[in-house]
């Protein structure tokens, strides 16, 4: 009774069959493809803003008011600087306090609650957000186009975002801070606002920063709560409109004089450079402090 | 003890904000909501009525003669336009992010995400400027006559007149774009993030890198995909300013092919409020309240239902972008 010993067949040297190679290739190539076509709708759009308001921009623009569809932006500059800053001066304290509540005291109900409707919030449509503001403050409030209405409808947009990048960036902090804190005796406050805080403050900041970009690019909620003004701010809060810059793309793109045109490529230009400049930093300078 | 409580309160803020958005406007909308009935959503007409006659009173309700109000035409435009949007963006984001995940890399992989995922950042009038200077001209004249003489042979719907470029299939072009780097940027984050002991199981028995991503780690992140998705599609139905630009602003106007104009609820209530405003009965701007209320109720939902696919069902980390 021998026992056949047969012999392990000669390794054939296996080869990939033709068809799933080319499938492979084909599919790497699709793939790649769409990358390639969205780097080049993005280079296509900041090369369209870029060349044509560069090409717009000049001196008056920044130092003389809009005068019909020629003029300057100055006021419109003004406008959105004033507009943004409400928004954040109204967001940034509330939207800090809920995202340290939402963190520090994640277990209790209504943090849950609070949790679940920011990112609901997040979900509201901008020109909902607008309507809003022109329901109850233009109109029920009384308030007719104001800066108020216009800084309080960006506000509604910006809270939940520095909430959430608040709540993220209190959760980044070492638990063991937190324990060291309290075994020395301290209060929830001590803890929270003495040691959290600063530590997530490069965080936190990063959040305002994208708060603060996207407040300068909306449009949406601010054509029937800030309305349109050709003229500087007068500085009341209530009553009297404000220009702002996403207005301006908006309407002037629309006009059939190259005055207006221009004014409107030189707005989107400072919009897009100003809002592109914020990501950057907030990714390569802030990012990589807060991660150190 | 006392913090907690005072930073409670505070935070009340913002569930009284969404509270307040939807309070004010059904209130608001509430005679129009009596006077237009459940028909809202399914009649073709946005009509004021004579705005130089009396008012009547209809139903207790006092309304400009022949006044009648339906939005079919928006919901059909709201809900053709996404979906076309969703079908050019969800392929497209599918496969940049595969590439971004698996052939592209390490060092390099950081710098292209960024580049590519800063059109989430451009502000969506930017996104109008550039379909209303560039993509209409483009498409109006060379794309769509050619798709009306090819495609348009086969599908009805993609027959000519193709128009001046304004219209559906523009707006779902850019919505699209404005979407696409929301897929982009979650399903990447997940597909580096899947356990690589599968992957390197489907390789070892001899599967190609293409297959071994799309049998086994594409299929690991589905539930990232679809939540992703539905996060798209909300930002679809709400976006405003740059639908409002390139869609051709349609009144009571169905789309009969893929060119024609269409409006959007959103980009309408920009469009039609100074119209509205004509109206001394103030019936038309209880009106847009209506459709104010009707697209956040859809767009809370859409949101909610991504959320939950993401994070409770996907266990997806909550960042930005989720």
């Amino acid at each position: 009774m021998a026992i056949a010993i047969q012999q392990a067949p000669a390794p054939v040297p296996r080869r990939i069959r033709l068809s799933r190679r080319i499938i492979s290739a084909a599919g790497w190539a699709i793939a790649g493809t769409c990358l390639v076509v969205l780097s080049v709708m993005m280079v296509w759009i900041l090369g369209v803003v870029f060349v044509r308001g560069v090409g717009a921009l000049n001196l008056p623009l920044f130092t003389t008011i809009t005068q019909g569809t020629g003029g300057g932006l100055l006021n419109a500059i003004e406008g959105t600087f004033v507009l943004s800053a409400g928004a954040l001066l109204l967001s940034v304290p509330l939207g800090v306090a809920s995202g340290i509540y939402v963190s520090e005291y994640r277990f209790s109900q209504w943090a849950t609650v609070i949790r679940f409707l920011a990112d609901v919030l997040v979900g509201v449509p901008s020109i909902v957000v607008g309507y809003f503001g022109y329901v109850a403050l233009v109109e029920w409030g009384g308030w007719n186009f104001s800066v108020a209405a216009g800084s309080i409808a960006l506000a509604i947009i910006c809270l939940p975002y520095i909430c959430r990048t608040t709540e993220l960036a209190l959760r980044q902090v070492s638990n063991d801070l937190r324990d060291a804190a309290y075994s020395l005796g301290a209060t929830d406050r001590r803890v929270i606002l003495g040691v959290c805080l600063p530590a997530a403050v490069p965080a936190i900041l990063t959040g305002v920063l994208l708060a603060l970009a996207v407040s300068v690019g909306e449009t949406a909620p601010l054509l029937y709560t800030a309305g349109w003004s050709n003229y500087m701010w007068d500085g009341h809060l209530t009553h009297s409109p404000i220009g702002y810059l996403t207005y301006a793309i908006w309407t002037f793109i629309n006009e059939p004089f190259a005055s207006a045109n221009a004014l409107a490529y030189a707005a989107a230009f400072l919009v897009t450079a100003f809002v592109l400049v914020i990501n950057i930093m907030a990714r390569f300078v802030l990012d990589r402090r807060a991660r150190r | 003890m006392k913090f907690k409580v005072w930073l409670g309160v505070v935070a009340g803020v913002l569930p009284a904000a969404l509270v307040a958005i939807l309070l004010f406007l059904a209130v608001y909308s509430w005679p129009a909501m009596h006077f237009n009935g459940p028909g809202f959503v399914v009649r073709d007409v946005w009509n004021l009525g004579n705005l130089y006659a009396d008012p009547v009173t209809v139903h207790g309700t006092q309304i400009q003669p022949g006044a009648s109000y339906g939005i079919l035409f928006l919901i059909v435009g709201t809900l053709l336009s996404t979906l076309i949007a969703l079908l050019l963006a969800v392929p497209v984001g599918v496969g940049a992010a595969i590439f971004l995940a698996e052939a592209v890399p390490d060092h390099l992989r950081m710098w292209i995400s960024f580049f590519v995922e800063l059109l989430m950042a451009i502000p969506s009038v930017v996104f109008g400027l550039w379909g209303y200077v560039v993509v209409i001209p483009f498409l109006g004249r060379h794309l769509f006559p050619f798709l009306a003489h090819t495609v348009g042979k086969a599908i009805p719907f993609f027959a000519g007149p193709t128009g001046s470029g304004y219209g559906l299939l523009t707006a779902g072009v850019v919505l699209a774009l404005m979407i696409v780097p929301i897929i982009v940027a979650t399903l990447r984050d997940a597909l580096v993030n899947q356990p690589t002991s599968m992957r390197e199981a489907a390789l070892a028995l001899g599967a190609t890198r293409l297959e071994a991503m799309w049998r086994v780690t594409l299929p690991g992140a589905r539930k990232t995909l679809i939540g992703a998705t539905f996060l798209a599609l909300g930002r679809a139905l709400g976006e405003t300013m740059a639908v409002l630009m390139v869609s051709g602003n349609a009144l009571n106007y169905l789309p009969h092919n893929i060119y024609d104009p269409i409006s959007t609820m959103a980009a309408f209530i920009v469009s039609q409020l100074d119209s509205a405003l004509q109206d001394p009965t103030g019936l038309a701007v209880r009106s847009l309240a209506e459709i104010a209320l009707v697209l956040s109720i859809i767009s809370i939902l859409v949101n909610a239902a991504a959320r939950l696919i993401l994070v409770v069902w996907g266990n997806v980390q909550r960042t930005m972008a989720a």
